[in-house]
């Protein structure tokens, strides 16, 4: 029997969550809803009685200070859906997508001794009220409250006749052989696209080899095998492979040929650098560095954009879900601390008229990625305590989501190795139907089509279950029960399995992997990406108590297969023989492909305006840009203080409102020692000169984190690179000039990468008769890097804040500030994108970090702020409001060097100064009893004594004629500062 | 019993602010485990081997269907008697953020309205739920503390702890019930402004009626709070230590573990 329940909030009781689905209604323009009700649906099939389902509801599912219910037998609907006054919406999962809460309330429905309830479903009834159109109704329905891909709007006329439970019919035992020996490249190719395997003709030419060879024609599962491992999300063969460079040097074209881009840029630095702190780098899950003595750390960011795109919520939540498993499968497993997360969208104003057919509204895809990350992060419990957003037109198809986790295991938990005849163990959630595809999907292009072909490859998440996992895996590590762990992301057990048993090869016996619902394909079984899910590898002696553990936490875990030492990939369904590849094939067997690439400089139009008098609003406007203003509407959302281990937050300062550079935290609470965590992200400057955005990165990462008090002896980076389709030669040219950039700033400041991540295929192929990128063009995300850092304090007791601390103390700017306005904030308010990119010297650069950080250690500064996006301006004014406070600030004392890269550039402007961008520069705040000490610590080090603090919270600077050239209360200018996101 | 005061923090699926309870009930001196509430349902463990239950913040269960809801459900269900016998015993009992909402949710708080410290019936009297601004908010708030709780014994001043949750309006089911909880001394906890005054939003960062932030039973000993004492028991966890570089090592916090585990030395050892 099947149930209906509906719980609504008692008359009088405020609606919150109403009201908050008001909000975003008028965000879609739609003004004439008045009001909105949520009502909770449960659908509950079981053998059960009426008095139980009522037991049910007055003891569980509803609180019975707020909310009144009504129930019965589902079909029968209750009267509400029918009004004058409002119409009605029941958006409820799409059949095989998992509800999130079925599992705990199937608990708790247990709890109470009630036993035969098979099924809970929930859905959520939408009461609109207001004289909305059908056609009002339908915006709403389909761009606010449901997204079609995992949900459906219910149709009440055939609610009787739909089953809750989802029922799937399977051909689950025949054996699908694919006719490949015979195929010509036409068909190999139509084989291709259509079994969605993205791979290409010299790909799918060389599997036909290696069939040839052994004689018979691929099933199913070995050719998506195959196709999985060689993907490019999983083996970043454009990056391992050969690239033909075509450049401009002194004005004539040049050609070379890179062999492995990683090798010879990324990798190479690391290896030239050699640091002994570095404990795994590149090979692992995640890069791994010395910590103390007992414990290290380690750091992965991942991206999870085409998802991302599709469904924001579930994409930014299975996003962090998958780098937090890449922090558990790093070593033997590490405890989470933190997750720094980084987005790039589309600005929230954004046109609706000139969205490209099929995508989503950028402040929509914000606010549901937000909404992913607060959901999974908050619940496992670790502290989103960094990150950025950035906005262009050209993420409209293509939002960009990067996760990143950082995790702490002992010293002695870095290695793992897999044993023969360990038996391999999936634990964690179960597989289902959802999440085929995704790591193919991620290797090609996206279409308006793309919601329709890939839907598989969108998922929700469980953190929950996650967290389960993560407690049980902490106990287990510590008891030596496994061998050896890896996660199961992108590509599922094929990939996990596949990896593993890479040197010994693996048997599975696909039957035995515990599934969500009947009906599912052996080859739907090996590679599905269902979420929570985590491969381990168990000596037979310790399997009963490593099922122990997982038991007694209520963690399901199982033997699937046996890693076996025969070198082959062997995967049977009941008893049958499915799969059977040599791994040697399989892992080496992928052609090297030579991809053409080529870059040159392009050629900007160049400021033709005077400086204006005043910079008053300059500064404001500055400020108020979508990717310099204040995101505390995001960070409170997200628990950022979880674990108790921050020392230095997101948001600092007299009210808790300033912008920290790095963030700081101690992940042992009875220890002193700490780490530093930032990033670094500017996508303008790649507009100009890729290489110099990859040095900027690295400059301001590196920079955030000497700001908090770190040091140069420990800081670590990460790579992400996220660009548009490599097959395009203007793409991967930019992409290697980036690289590039990222040898010469690692070396230079002798910070070495530990891991990294590539995303290429950000390309939305628009139809030709939408307005964007007319005549079938596709849109292609500009080429962005993402540099993450991680460093090592000695003490957090000695870390700095940004904030003004007195009145009275002297403000210094460290560094020098040049004529790069290339790519600024305020090139960007005035429409322009400019020549003069910011540089860095490495050598000088090294040298203010140094003495920053000594000046940091010997307690001589009161606040220190990095300069980045707006320059000197926003960094002097984000310090004195932060602080509540005030300063009087001389730009004739700013230590500046003409570059003069413009030729309209005659000399030094007082907009110039302000509103530069030039790397490796710090503001500060001194003392005046200290002011001996740090200017001697200085010397040699380009330094300008420029102001002072004062109590009256106004900011006065006096140009370079001794005029004042701007002056605000700083009131004022928070307000600026943090209107444009406070949502 | 040794005498070593003993305290549980109980933990389940979701539970993730265990480790930092855990860190401040050591740091005042008390013998501290942490377990799965699995192990006293299957009574491998048993609550008469401790002087306080500690319940952490977090998720319970996704806190699907509503916060805390369902480990509210299953102790009251499955660890109620137990529940009954570690109240009668004078013991101590504290609830902080999903804690609360489940202590709440289980009728553990406010408790008997009238008169008795018995834990009555596990009657629900009084619920937390969706923050009016809709969302989840993690913020630093001001608290002032009134009532008769041991565990705020000494707080006169204004405090500072901060609020991570989505669900913490307090609401008592109806007028009675709110005169009653004043009349009986059991509100512990008002959000205020910095100056100790009537706060608007975010001050009270929920909506909560009356600007409640914490209540105990009659008794003064069950004790249930939004706010994160554990998060403000370093003095470096305060988001503008550096303004002040104190000498002192603890925050603001401290003091409510210290009181919990006085008590116990006082009167149950």
């Amino acid at each position: 029997m099947i149930w209906r329940v509906e719980i609504k909030d008692k008359e009088g009781i405020f609606d919150a969550l109403g009201a908050g689905v008001e909000k975003d209604i008028l965000d879609l323009g739609v003004k004439s809803v008045s009001k909105v009700r949520v009502i909770q649906v449960y659908t509950i099939e079981g053998d059960i009685t009426q008095a139980q389902v009522q037991r049910i509801c007055e003891e569980l599912l509803i609180d019975k200070v707020i909310q009144d219910y009504s129930y019965g037998p589902a079909g029968k609907i209750p009267v509400s859906t029918k009004s004058e006054d409002f119409k009605v919406a029941e958006i409820a999962y799409n059949p095989g997508v998992m509800d999130p809460v079925e599992e705990s309330t199937l608990k708790g429905i247990r709890d109470l001794g009630i036993e035969k309830v098979d099924s809970v479903r929930t859905a959520k009834k939408y009461l609109l009220f207001g004289n909305l159109s059908d056609q009002e109704f339908e915006i709403i329905v389909n761009k606010t409250l449901s997204n079609k891909l995992i949900q459906h709007a219910v149709d009440y006329s055939h609610a009787d006749k739909k089953k809750t439970a989802p029922d799937f019919n399977g051909t689950q035992a025949d054996i699908v052989r694919v006719s490949l020996r015979s195929a010509g490249d036409k068909e190999l190719l139509k084989l291709s696209q259509k079994g969605q395997l993205f791979l290409s003709i010299g790909e799918m030419r060389a599997i036909k080899k290696y069939f040839q060879k052994i004689g018979k024609d691929p099933t199913d599962c070995e050719l998506e095998t195959i196709a999985q491992t060689w993907s490019e999300h999983c083996v970043h063969k454009t990056f391992r492979g050969n690239i033909r460079f075509h450049y401009f040097e002194n004005g004539k074209k040049k050609a070379r040929l890179i062999n492995n881009l990683l090798k010879s840029t990324i990798v190479k630095a690391t290896k030239t650098l050699n640091k002994s702190w570095c404990l795994s780098v590149f090979h692992d899950n995640a890069g791994v560095i010395k910590f103390d003595d007992k414990d290290c750390v380690c750091f992965k960011v991942e991206t999870h954009n085409h998802p991302s795109a599709l469904e924001p919520f579930g994409g930014a939540n299975t996003g962090i879900g998958g780098v937090i498993r890449d922090i558990l499968g790093t070593g033997l497993g590490a405890r989470p601390i933190c997750n720094t997360d980084i987005f790039c969208f589309a600005p929230p104003d954004f046109p609706f008229e000139k969205l490209p057919q099929g995508a989503l509204h950028p402040k929509r895809i914000m606010k549901g990625v937000v909404s992913g990350v607060r959901d999974y992060g908050n619940k496992m419990g670790i502290p989103t305590v960094n990150g950025a957003i950035l906005f262009d037109e050209r993420f409209v198809g293509n939002p960009l989501v990067y996760c990143g986790t950082v995790g702490i295991m002992p010293n002695d938990k870095v290695k793992k190795a897999v044993c023969k005849n360990d038996l391999v163990v999936v634990v964690g959630g179960r597989t289902g139907r959802d999440g085929i595809h995704g790591a193919t999907f991620s290797s090609g292009e996206l279409t308006h089509e793309s919601e329709v072909v890939s839907s598989g490859a969108v998922q929700i998440g469980n953190p929950i279950q996650e967290k389960k996992v993560l407690d049980a895996l902490m106990q287990a590590r510590d008891k030596n029960l496994y061998s050896a762990i890896t996660d199961c992301g992108a590509g599922g057990l094929s990939s996990a399995v596949g990896e593993m048993g890479k040197d010994l090869g693996a048997r599975i016996d696909l039957e035995k992997v515990p599934l969500k619902y009947k009906g599912l394909s052996y080859k739907e079984i090996w590679i599905s990406e269902s979420q929570e899910r985590m491969v381990l590898s168990v000596h037979k002696s310790k399997i009963d108590s490593l099922l122990k553990v997982f038991n007694d936490e209520n963690v399901e875990a199982t033997v699937i297969g046996e890693f076996t030492g025969t070198g082959y990939l062997e995967l049977f369904f009941s008893g049958r023989p499915v799969c059977s590849l040599d791994m040697k094939f399989l892992h080496d067997g992928l052609p090297r492909l030579t991809k053409e690439a080529v870059w040159a400089q392009p050629k900007h139009k160049e400021a033709h305006f005077s400086c204006p008098a005043d910079l008053t609003d300059s500064l404001k406007r500055a400020l108020s840009h979508y990717n310099v203003c204040s995101k505390e509407w995001v960070i409170r959302q997200y628990d950022h203080e979880v674990q108790g281990a921050g020392v230095v937050k997101s948001l600092t300062g007299v009210d808790c409102e300033g912008p920290s550079d790095a963030s700081v935290l101690r992940p042992k609470l009875n220890s002193s020692k700490g780490i530093a965590i930032s990033n670094g992200i500017n996508i303008r400057f790649g507009m100009i000169d890729p290489f110099w955005m990859s040095a900027s990165c690295i400059d301001e990462a590196v920079r955030q984190i000497i700001a908090v008090g770190g040091s140069l002896k420990q800081i670590a980076i990460l790579d992400n690179f996220c660009w548009g389709n490599p097959d395009k030669a203007d793409r991967l040219g930019s992409l290697v000039r980036a690289s590039e950039g990222c040898l010469a700033a690692s070396l230079g400041y002798k910070v070495p990468f530990i891991s990294g991540k590539d995303s290429l295929y950000n390309e939305y192929a628009v139809n030709p008769s939408t307005t964007l990128g007319a005549g079938g063009k596709s849109l292609a995300i500009p080429g962005t890097i993402l540099i993450s850092a991680i460093g090592i304090l000695d003490d957090v007791n000695r870390a700095v804040t940004m904030d003004f601390k007195k009145e009275g103390s002297l403000v210094y700017i460290i560094g020098e500030t040049s004529d790069e306005l290339g790519g600024s904030i305020y090139f960007d308010n005035n429409g322009l994108v400019g020549n003069s990119v910011p540089k860095v010297d490495f050598k000088k650069g090294t040298k203010i970090f140094e003495t920053v950080s000594k000046a940091a250690q010997k307690g001589l500064l009161a606040a220190c702020h990095d300069c980045s996006e707006g320059g000197l301006a926003v960094t002097l004014a984000e310090m004195a409001f932060s602080g509540g406070l005030g300063a009087t600030v001389f730009l004739k004392e700013v230590i500046c060097k003409l570059k003069a890269q413009s030729s309209r550039l005659k000399a030094l402007r007082n907009d110039f100064i302000l509103f530069s961008e030039s790397n490796s520069r710090f503001v500060v705040e001194v003392e005046r009893k200290n002011q001996k000490d740090f200017e001697k610590l200085f010397k040699g080090i380009p330094l300008g004594l420029i102001g002072c603090t004062q109590e009256q919270k106004k900011i006065t600077i006096y140009g370079l004629d001794g005029k004042a050239c701007l002056s605000a209360d700083t009131d004022s200018l928070k307000e600026s500062w943090q209107k444009p996101l406070r949502w | 019993m040794s005498k070593k005061v003993k305290v549980i923090v109980l933990r389940t699926a979701g539970t993730n602010c265990d480790a930092e309870t855990v860190f401040a009930f050591k740091s005042v001196g008390a013998d501290v485990d942490l377990f799965h509430v699995n192990k006293f349902i299957k009574k491998e463990k048993s609550l008469d081997d401790y002087h306080i239950l500690a319940i952490p913040g977090g998720f319970s269960y996704g806190d699907d269907i509503a916060a805390g809801k369902i480990l509210a459900n299953e102790l009251r269900v499955k660890l109620g008697s137990s529940l009954k016998k570690f109240i009668a015993d004078g013991k101590l009992i504290i609830g902080i953020c999903n804690g609360f909402q489940i202590m709440v949710k289980a009728g553990l708080l406010p408790g008997n309205l009238n008169g008795s410290a018995d834990s009555g019936d596990f009657k629900q009297t009084a619920t937390l739920m969706v923050n009016d601004c809709g969302k989840f908010e993690d913020r630093w708030i001001f608290l002032k503390s009134s009532g008769k709780c041991v565990w705020t014994k000494g707080m006169d001043k204004v405090i500072s702890l901060p609020v991570a949750h989505g669900e913490g309006k307090f609401i008592a089911q109806d007028e009675m019930a709110l005169k009653k909880l004043k009349e009986n001394n059991q509100i512990v906890f008002r959000y205020c402004d910095a100056a100790g005054q009537k706060p608007k939003y975010p001050q009270n960062p929920n909506g909560s009626v009356d600007d409640i932030a914490g209540i105990c039973d009659i008794s003064g000993r069950i004790f249930g709070l939004m706010p994160h004492p554990e998060r403000h028991f370093l003095f470096t966890q305060h988001p503008s230590w550096t303004r002040e570089r104190k000498k002192s090592k603890y925050g603001d916090g401290a003091i409510v573990f210290q009181n919990g585990v006085d008590y116990v030395k006082e009167k149950l050892l």
